[in-house]
């Protein structure tokens, strides 16, 4: 694939690129879902193919084609410098790229036990029977799933880079719904995406969904029936699944250099945030600190070089609450006057590599989430995501959670259903006055983060613990 | 990929599919080839230009009652014999699913799907073209957004004699124009790249920015509403996915009662894959052909979307609106359309009210309850506060959460826009046509400020 790669660069550079790259994929991907006892899905996915990236002038193009011959790569060359040229018919500013250290490599992510090798019908076993003890413990509706991803690259640019990686990623979910008269309830394991990581079949293993199927469905069960979430502002504490969808929605989307600079303006949006404050502007509390780190064995963002050939390194977003960095790539870096990229990345061979979140997350403070609990006099806890909409600045957010817990003089009290809190960014994260310990630290996994025109799907680590946060509104509901 | 070679290709895989699971195996595949070019601009240039092609084979095997799916984009004779024997191996370790409804019977087409010459063959430089007119029409502004031309042909067989082909072109083109501290957009779908018009969008962007500059905020409250088709796209995408799909309403999860006044008898919603309008294959992904189908007619609540599966467990049968992954989502129209009144554009129905939001686009939109279809989302791209017909302000983003058919209910629907136009769904190949409509009430639920 090497070689398939470098003729499309060739090719580029011949019809007159002054940079190129490409990218050689193989990617296979298999899932299974399983409901009320059964396999409901198979699916076995492979694609193979070679994206090439072009800049000719101040404008880029990218051509991807499958399966390609030495032929078809060089021919996908060309028209990637045609297209750039099509492109300077509204031509922008100069485009520069900041530099790296030109790189020949290997890097593949730990695998213990390869994910695709485990038999089909134990992981049919495994998803069909944590299904029907859910059900058979009360849920109307089971679901568990499970998708593995086998994705080995290779990377050509005209620098002289030339690097190959292989990523095995995994992970499972699963969740009981409960339906009402009036509304349905649902409670997921081990959060609502489940869990994912760059590891093999073992992280699977360690979820042990079977020790959790029946208690899921018993609480979906007891929503149903629970009070609602009062309306009011009150201090909350969340749970580190729910803890890692605050940093991606708030922080981790906000922090993209593309949509600082507005290339994204049009669909996913712009960022409140401004680059000439960065150093200066408080993100949130002296407890926030916050990177972006690819280097994490194990993360579902991890990697060892990025779609540039960027080798993955980290970086401090907000440090002590203080912003004071963004997730680039070299373009965008270079216009934002910066020096670093090494965060972009394609979902696939026909798809122009972007900014992407890597594991953003946040780092461990002192205390327990039983400190929290024991620390506050009136307040309610909730986790596990259940729904999350934010507006295209990434500044005014509304979150649902599945549960929530009142909390009255530092005990955990009755179940609340349909909780919701809303907020400013800056605002709710100046707020966070407690934050969970590093044995409470967990590498969640977002394998379905969207941005992109045509769509992308993203699979990014967010690092998270517990937090606790005063005036927060909750029970904000139609 | 010729058709000819297409076909060939299906049937091969077919055979293939037969001599490796042994000749009472079912089997059905697809051999579709995409390419898809996209042009997107930001701050007034073009930053993307991506042009991908894809050749797509996907496979469904039955074997003794037990069934799998694998795809793959490689058709050497070794690859795809191995992809033939991935699925039987996968297909034989399930248990026999006792509702497979069997594969689709041979039935005709009635169309082939809406191909433009022209379309298909779009260049980079046709699509940027496009982007430098809605550029200069917006007259300084800065502008951001995409033009994209889409061609997908299929062939679609099996092993129960179903033979069936189609091709589609589709464009879109969605752009906003900006003014500090506000955005106005336009955008349009087509299967014509020609019909696009880059000048007037870029015209109607920029003058909906400007109207929007220097927003107030609003308090949270009910406000009367006029909502422009983006809006109502955004309504009906979450009915049709929630309510009027045979897979919740076979599990109780939704809240549509068919024969029943659900909706305002001012609305009248339809799924439309054979029209004019439509970017969608005349058949869905079980070879099924696609028809068009009432859902909502005169505010009762007419049909449900099935699938094969969903309809054999409902007693009926399939309407053609299977996706792909149904097994977990069930069946979904993809090209609804809205009935258009007399109420004229959007600006008409906002002269009508004596207070309430004219709003342009919803944003980040989410299901807090699927049984009730209470969303919450924000408002982008413009709002206006109306008094007494006329425009008293533009304001600030607003935050809504909403019950979606409560939001239609019979006596809610004030006024139907006669300005229906084919939205872009996220891409050229989901257009929702729709008109403006006139609500007694939205529920915000907060603005900018929290």
């Amino acid at each position: 694939m090497f070689e398939v790669a470098e003729a499309a660069v060739e090719a580029a550079l011949a019809a007159g690129a002054r940079y190129a790259d490409a990218r050689g994929m193989y990617q296979r991907n298999e899932s299974m879902a399983a409901r009320n006892g059964d396999v409901e899905d198979l699916a076995q996915r492979e694609s193979v193919g070679v994206g090439v990236r072009a800049l000719v002038g101040s404008s880029w193009g990218f051509v991807a084609v499958p399966d390609p011959t030495d032929a078809e790569a060089r021919r996908a060359g060309e028209r990637a410098a045609a297209v750039a040229r099509a492109s300077a018919q509204v031509p922008g500013p100069d485009v520069t790229l900041v530099p790296i250290e030109v790189r020949q490599d290997s890097w593949a992510s730990p695998c213990e036990e390869d994910p695709l090798s485990v038999p089909l019908t134990e992981k049919g076993d495994l998803v069909a029977g944590v299904t029907a003890t859910m059900r058979a413990a009360g849920a109307s509706l089971a679901e568990a799933s499970y998708q593995v991803w086998d994705t080995t690259k290779w990377f050509v640019s005209s620098e002289g880079s030339r690097i190959d990686q292989r990523v095995r990623e995994c992970g499972a979910a699963m969740s009981a719904t409960a339906i009402g008269e009036g509304e349905t309830q649902r409670r997921s394991y081990p959060g609502i995406r489940g869990q994912y990581g760059t590891r093999g079949w073992e992280l699977v293993r360690e979820l042990d969904l079977p020790a959790h199927a029946a208690r899921i469905a018993e609480e979906a069960q007891a929503l149903l029936t629970a009070p609602e979430c009062p309306a009011g502002e009150t201090t909350l504490i969340l749970g580190s699944e729910q803890m890692a969808l605050q940093i991606h929605e708030s922080v981790g989307h906000a922090t993209e250099l593309d949509r600082i600079l507005g290339w994204e303006a049009a669909y996913a949006g712009t960022s409140w945030l401004d680059l000439a404050k960065l150093g200066q502007l408080r993100f949130g509390s002296d407890l926030m600190t916050i990177t972006a780190d690819a280097t994490l064995p194990g993360a579902l963002g991890s990697f060892g070089y990025d779609d540039e050939g960027t080798p993955a390194a980290p970086q401090d977003i907000v440090r002590d609450g203080i912003w004071t960095g963004v997730l680039s790539g070299r373009d965008s870096a270079s216009v934002a006057g910066l020096s670093y990229g090494g965060m972009v990345r394609a979902d696939g061979w026909a798809r122009l590599p972007m900014v992407r979140m890597t594991n953003v997350g946040l780092l461990p403070g002192d205390s327990s989430l039983a400190e929290m609990v024991a620390a506050t006099e009136d307040g309610i806890l909730m986790d596990t995501n259940r729904s999350w909409s934010i507006d295209d600045r990434r500044l005014n957010f509304q979150f649902g959670c599945e549960v929530g817990w009142e909390i009255r003089n530092g005990r955990r009290g009755r179940m609340l259903r349909n909780p919701t809190y809303t907020g400013i960014s800056p605002r709710f994260w100046g707020s966070m006055d407690m934050i969970g310990n590093r044995s409470e630290w967990t590498f969640w996994g977002t394998p379905n983060c969207g941005k992109g025109q045509p769509s992308q799907v993203g699979h990014t680590g967010h690092p998270s613990v517990p937090a606790r946060f005063q005036g927060v509104r909750v029970g904000v509901r139609g | 990929m010729t058709g000819n070679a297409r076909e060939q290709l299906a049937a091969r895989v077919l055979d293939l599919a037969r001599s490796v699971a042994g000749p009472s195996a079912q089997a059905e595949v697809t051999v579709s080839s995409t390419v898809r070019g996209l042009t997107r601009f930001a701050r007034s240039f073009v930053h993307q230009n991506v042009v991908d092609t894809s050749e797509r084979i996907r496979l469904r095997v039955v074997v003794d009652g037990s069934w799998a799916a694998v795809s793959t984009d490689r058709a050497d004779s070794d690859s795809l014999l191995a992809t033939v024997e991935s699925a039987v191996a996968a297909a034989r370790v399930r248990r026999p699913d006792a509702a497979f409804p069997g594969l689709a019977p041979p039935a005709p087409l009635a169309g082939g799907g809406n191909w433009d010459d022209a379309t298909a063959d779009a260049t980079p430089d046709q699509r940027a073209a496009v982007v430098r007119e809605f550029v200069a029409a917006a007259d300084g502004l800065e502008t951001a957004g995409y033009v994209e031309s889409t061609r997908t042909e299929s062939v679609y067989a099996n092993t129960a004699g179903q033979t069936v082909s189609g091709r589609v072109t589709g464009a879109a083109a969605d752009g906003i124009a900006r003014v500090p501290g506000a955005d106005g957009v336009a955008r349009r779908g087509s299967v014509r790249l020609d019909e696009l018009g880059g000048a007037g969008l870029g015209r109607i962007a920029a003058a909906k920015a400007r109207a929007g500059a220097s927003p107030v905020d609003l308090p949270p409250g009910d406000y009367e509403v006029v909502l422009e088709p983006a809006c109502v796209a955004d309504i009906v995408h979450f009915l049709l996915v929630h309510g009027f799909n045979g897979r919740p309403v076979g599990e109780g999860r939704s809240f549509v009662r068919p024969g029943e006044q659900q909706f305002d008898a001012a609305l009248r919603i339809w799924d439309g894959p054979l029209d004019e309008l439509s970017t969608a294959l005349p058949y869905d992904v079980e070879g099924t052909p696609r028809q068009r189908l009432d859902l909502v007619v005169d505010g009762v609540s007419a049909a449900i979307a099935h699938d094969r599966r969903t309809a054999a467990a409902a007693g009926a049968s399939s309407t053609g609106n299977a996706i792909d992954g149904g097994e977990r989502w069930g069946a979904v129209p993809d090209q609804p359309r809205v009935g258009a009144g007399g109420g004229g554009s959007s600006a008409d129905l906002a002269a009508t009210m004596r207070r309430g939001l004219l709003v342009s686009d919803f944003w980040y939109t989410r299901i807090l309850d699927p049984r009730t279809v209470v969303i919450t989302g924000l408002t982008r791209n413009g709002v206006w506060l109306i008094e007494d017909g006329e425009i008293a302000a533009p304001v600030s983003t607003l935050r809504f959460t909403q019950s979606y058919p409560k939001a239609l209910a019979p006596g809610a629907v004030l006024g139907v826009g006669s300005d229906a136009s084919a939205v872009p769904v996220r891409s050229a190949s989901e257009l929702v046509h729709a008109p403006s409509l006139h609500l007694a009430g939205w529920h915000i639920t907060g603005g900018a400020a929290g």
